[in-house]
């Protein structure tokens, strides 16, 4: 069996729970069990968003993601809450343009992105989501195959394709930075 | 058949019920269930349905008591605290021999409570839920496949059975997003001769009602509704087992906390525990008939529940108390982990040595 067990987190407005559903739905595309689960209680009023995501070879009990593989923040309270929570070994993607401090496990893989910079660099400041998303497709061997822009279709809205082509931009630029 | 698409739980439910020939929805909006309103008002008027937003949820349900009569297929959904408001109508639904789909995706409580998940309606819900002597028809998905599929199952039982039929689900059932192929449904047919639809001068006067001040005639309903109530009992238990052909220990869980425990279960098996599952999929009828089989075989249950422990009286009803029944459990909108539920399987296991 194998599955990979992600958490995204960050603030409302980020594109948190898009960059999961984004993922989801490669998953889908790839013929994997997958589930998508957002966060929708108290803490999204008060501005953070998170959401879990699997994708697995065999079916998927627990739709809730409590030990992450993968872990990608977007704000230092979703540092502080999951950091601890990833499983050794695990990978961190951490949007270094908005969260100061580094991660302090020393039995994780942690990649440093500073997104909300690139993206405004290139154009594109509201996609540093898909960016930093796009470093973590890169790094996570599950993810990293496939047909990025066929699951792009089926998350960006008919009404809006051509968005479409920024979103690919954005994690074609977040795949290709190297730190 | 149709493509899988990704769809959140509230979404699939709603869609399911349009396909399952719903074309009015009456509620109210609630979290974790809004999504369901949300896409009944985006999809009615292009079907040429009706979608309305009732000044309350016990307007809705009535408005589900005046579409029923006139023997039209129809729902409302809502979580806890407005399922407790709509309790009157469902007990005057019910006291009618009405058929109609009623939705609770279910959040902490008691009182406001908070909107995270629960099942502590369970008792609410498998009892009636408001006065009198009745049951309605209680489906617990566990996946939003299952929230679709029992959509559609419970209109057609609500029908067939002519009494409401609940798909009881809690936010996180509601609010996920998995896999879901719809679109090959085949709806049951079932006549209404009873429908208020106007005589045409045709035919006598149907009546539709819940009174009865003559306390014989009354009793005759009830004794009649109970008979339909053991036919249901008999035939429409639902139940999926998983793993349970040589277990020692039962674990029992519907909706989410099943979906926590087959977690656990495979890890127990992993480690060599003789674990299996009995995840019901109707609370009422609950199926008893396998919980007495396993109670022959298996030296105890664990009944994973987000309440403090409800479902646990029916299994032990069930069980005849033959076995101990252990309670794991998380409330109030927390969801026991599969470590959690494993460390109780380990313990129960450990006692058995």
């Amino acid at each position: 069996m194998s599955a990979v067990q992600i958490v995204i987190a960050g603030f409302g407005g980020q594109g948190i729970l898009f960059a999961g559903k984004f993922l989801a739905y490669k998953g889908l595309l790839e013929e994997q069990n997958v589930s998508w689960l957002p966060s929708y209680g108290p803490e999204m009023r008060g501005g953070t968003a998170n959401c879990s995501v699997i994708l697995s070879d065999s079916a998927i009990g627990s739709p809730i993601v409590t030990h992450p593989d993968v872990l990608m923040v977007m704000n230092l309270p979703s540092l502080d809450k999951f950091e601890d929570a990833v499983v050794p070994g695990g990978k961190i993607f951490v949007d270094s343009t908005l969260i100061e401090r580094k991660v302090k496990r020393t039995d994780v893989e942690v990649h440093y992105v500073p997104a909300t910079q690139m993206a405004t660099d290139a154009g594109i400041p509201t996609l540093a989501n898909m960016l930093l998303t796009g470093k973590l497709m890169k790094e996570v061997p599950a993810l990293c195959g496939g047909d990025w822009e066929a699951a792009l279709k089926k998350v960006v809205s008919a009404r809006h394709q051509e968005l479409l082509a920024y979103n690919l931009k954005a994690l074609q630029t977040g795949a290709a930075f190297e730190g | 058949m149709a493509d899988k698409v990704l769809m959140k739980g509230n979404e699939a439910l709603a869609e399911a019920a349009i396909q399952a020939g719903c074309r009015h929805y009456f509620g109210y909006p609630i979290t974790p269930q809004t999504e369901v309103a949300a896409y009944m008002a985006k999809r009615m008027p292009k079907i040429g349905g009706c979608f309305l937003q009732a000044e309350s949820e016990i307007a809705a349900i009535n408005m589900v008591y005046g579409v029923a009569s006139a023997g039209k297929r129809v729902m409302t959904s809502s979580s806890s605290p407005g399922i407790s408001l709509k309790e009157e109508g469902i007990s005057y639904l019910a006291g009618a021999d009405l058929p109609a789909f009623i939705v609770n995706v279910q959040r902490g409580g008691p009182g406001l409570g908070g909107i995270q998940p629960s099942q502590s309606d369970y008792f609410q819900s498998t009892r009636g839920g408001g006065h009198g002597d009745y049951h309605i028809i209680v489906l617990a998905p566990s996946s939003v496949q299952e929230m679709a599929d029992l959509t559609v199952k419970g209109f057609d039982l609500a029908d067939e059975y002519r009494m409401p039929a609940m798909v009881l689900a809690d936010g996180t059932m509601g609010q996920m997003m998995e896999p879901v192929t719809m679109g090959s449904y085949q709806p049951k047919t079932v006549e209404k001769p009873w429908a208020v639809t106007g005589t045409r001068m045709q035919r006598p006067h149907n009546i539709v009602n819940s009174l009865y001040l003559n306390p014989e005639e009354l009793e005759r309903t009830n004794f009649e509704r109970y008979a339909r109530y053991a036919v249901i009992e008999q035939k429409e238990a639902m139940y999926e087992a998983f793993l349970m052909d040589d277990a020692d220990i039962c674990v029992t869980a519907f909706g989410i906390a099943s979906r926590v425990s087959r977690n656990a279960v495979l890890a127990a098996r992993a480690e060599g525990i003789k674990v299996g599952m009995l995840r019901p999929i109707t609370l009422w009828p609950f199926p008893k008939a396998p919980f007495a089989e396993a109670a022959d075989r298996v030296s105890a249950f664990i009944s994973v529940e987000l309440s403090m422990g409800q479902m646990i009286e029916d299994v032990e009803l069930a069980t005849r108390c033959k076995r101990p029944v252990y309670l794991c459990n998380r409330t109030g909108g927390m969801i026991p982990s599969p470590e959690q539920v494993l460390a109780k399987i380990k313990e129960i296991a450990g006692g058995l040595k």
